[in-house]
């Protein structure tokens, strides 16, 4: 039965509700607000009224070329998220529907490596990718996030998996489907909601990845994230231009996110309310 | 042809045996019950004949060719699951031509025997739908087409009428068995409802923990039980079980007696009781009789008997119809 809720308990949860989005919003808000300041207003202190100049905006496309990083942002995501979807996909198969006593260990084994600092793993990773000639190239970067986001890509696509009923995959089997014939007409296109959660998920998470794009690319494979960073340190603190460029890069993902936030919900809470 | 062979076949999870060593023979066009309480192994049994599980030792042999390593799909079986496991993403239509599909068959082909299978199972109107928008019933049908269209060399049904209503169990019931008639093939069906076994066998497998007490037709198990097991889980309502004097001058351990054949009078008979519960369907009287020396001792009547609760009845079995057990439960 619902309980009744008095006016005044639902005014103070708005209130309460509307401070805390507030105060979760306010830095890409204010981010938003500098960049359509001048430089000196930017550094004159705190202040919620810009003089609305697009002059930061001309600056940095004229400092450098937004496409390219964005193009590398673009193909990077995309890339490494399809190729997660490719390795992951068959993995969360043979996990969900022909489990051994130890998948539990390997999942968690696997989850386990998002736990670790990848600070730690640095000079590794920057040697072996000097080796084999990876430094700033976009094959390497793809592969790298697309291993950084293999552990949630399976284990998001596992916990769909349990929730088809294993009949279903007999009965494909039963009716002449090979393996792959099982995944393709019947597993991926049933797990389709699930698949695409997915797939938005590590698109916005490789979008945003820096640690490992700052420090392994440059120029070829460098996406948004190099190009805000390269505002921040050679010219000083041009807080306009560094905000404007911000904005620039994570508009693109913003506005996916926007009209994805239904899938994605339903992504991030599947299997929590059954 | 669809004659199914099972050589010392096997099966154990782990330490667990499921299945003991069993030997089976099942006939082309035979309509095959194996029936049992849950857990006795029965669809383990079926799973292994359709691939879906290894077998731990044995072979397993259909139309004469080993199949026990090959896998589900080469052995050339149909099968209809419990949960009907239709495809959801898929319409009616789909979901009846995927066999073909997969088997590499034409368009042309694939929708000429899909409308077929659609005619049989009356199922024509309903191709464009989806599985979510059909009724149970509807739903067996296309699982049914589904398995008709491949043209097996056997059926395999894993309890399918056991998601329907009663009504509807009725039905369909009635509907596999037809399908049987006109298409004259093996059909291996599983179930724990003992009625369905006897309606629609040609030859009941009884199994328990495993193995096999009994293979016969439904009429030779109702009559000749091999030992108390089937004894008590054939027939409906079940046996009724005495043991003490009455069983040891008739020279057994227990005697076993249906409830259809107790005689039951209100002057004179051999077991005195008093009735606990009287149910009367118009067509039969159930009575649960409390006896004096025996239990309650269950008696079913033809038509309408003029008893009720707390009246004193006298029972008497049929002297043909006494079942006779040893002390290890086998029938003498």
């Amino acid at each position: 039965m619902a309980r009744a809720v008095s006016t005044r308990t639902k005014v103070s949860y708005t209130i309460a509700a509307w401070v805390v989005a507030l105060l979760i919003f306010f830095p890409i808000l204010y981010t938003i607000i500098t960049s359509l300041k001048t430089e000196g207003e930017a550094v004159a202190g705190f202040n919620l009224i810009p003089s609305f100049t697009l002059d930061s905006f001309r600056d940095v496309q004229n400092q450098q070329n937004y496409m390219k990083p964005f193009m590398n942002s673009v193909i990077l995501s995309v890339g490494s998220t399809v190729l997660g979807l490719i390795v992951g996909i068959p993995a969360a198969w043979a996990m969900a529907f022909s489990p051994t006593k130890r998948t539990k260990d390997v999942l968690m084994w696997m989850l386990s490596t998002k736990m670790m600092p990848a600070a730690a793993v640095l000079v590794p990773i920057y040697l072996i990718f000097l080796r084999l000639g990876l430094m700033d190239t976009r094959v390497g970067m793809t592969v790298l996030l697309m291993l950084i986001n293999l552990p949630i890509i399976v284990w998001m696509l596992y916990t769909y998996f349990r929730e088809i009923p294993g009949e279903i995959l007999e009965a494909a089997r039963m009716d002449g489907a090979s393996l792959w014939g099982e995944i393709w007409h019947v597993l991926t296109p049933m797990a389709v909601p699930g698949i695409a959660s997915t797939l938005l998920l590590n698109i916005i998470l490789a979008w945003n990845e820096s640690f490992w794009t700052i420090r392994l690319t440059t120029t070829n494979a460098a996406p948004l994230t190099a190009f805000i960073a390269s505002f921040s340190s050679p010219q000083g603190l041009f807080w306009a231009k560094l905000s404007a460029a911000s904005v620039m890069a994570i508009a693109p993902i913003l506005i996916m996110g926007w009209f994805s936030q239904k899938q994605l919900v339903r992504g991030l809470t599947f299997g929590a309310v059954k | 042809m669809g004659t199914i062979q099972l050589r010392d076949v096997h099966k154990a999870f782990g330490a667990t045996n499921i299945i003991p060593k069993l030997d089976l023979d099942i006939e082309d066009g035979e309509f095959v019950v194996f029936v049992g309480p849950s857990g006795c192994g029965k669809s383990t049994l079926l799973r292994l004949i359709a691939g879906l599980e290894d077998t731990t030792s044995g072979k397993i042999m259909i139309d004469g060719r080993d199949v026990t390593n090959e896998s589900p799909a080469r052995r050339k079986l149909a099968m209809v699951f419990q949960s009907y496991a239709l495809y959801p993403h898929m319409t009616v239509a789909k979901n009846i031509a995927f066999p073909l599909k997969m088997a590499g068959e034409s368009q042309s082909e694939i929708d000429k025997k899909v409308a077929n299978a659609a005619r049989i199972l009356n199922l024509s109107n309903y191709l464009e739908r989806r599985p979510g928008q059909l009724s149970g019933g509807q739903r067996q049908r296309v699982a049914i087409g589904r398995a008709i269209v491949r043209q097996p060399s056997a059926f395999l049904f894993d309890e399918p009428l056991s998601n329907l209503d009663a009504a509807l169990r009725g039905t369909m019931r009635l509907e596999i068995s037809e399908l049987h008639q006109s298409l004259g093939k093996t059909m291996v069906y599983v179930t724990h409802d003992q009625v369905e076994a006897m309606t629609m066998a040609d030859k009941i497998v009884v199994l328990n923990a495993g193995n096999i007490e009994q293979v016969g037709s439904p009429m030779d198990l109702y009559r000749n039980p091999r030992n108390l097991f089937v004894a008590g889980f054939i027939g409906s309502p079940t046996m009724n079980f005495v043991e003490g004097r009455a069983a040891e001058a008739l020279g057994a351990k227990t005697i076993g007696v249906r409830p259809e054949h107790l005689r039951i009078t209100v002057t004179n008979g051999a077991w005195r009781g008093v009735v606990g519960v009287a149910e009367h369907l118009g067509s039969d009287t159930f009575l649960h009789v409390h006896t004096d020396d025996h239990g309650t001792i269950n008696v079913r009547a033809g038509g309408e008997i003029p008893v009720t609760h707390g009246d004193v009845v006298f029972l008497t079995p049929e002297p043909a119809k006494i079942h006779r057990f040893d002390a290890n439960g086998k029938a003498l």
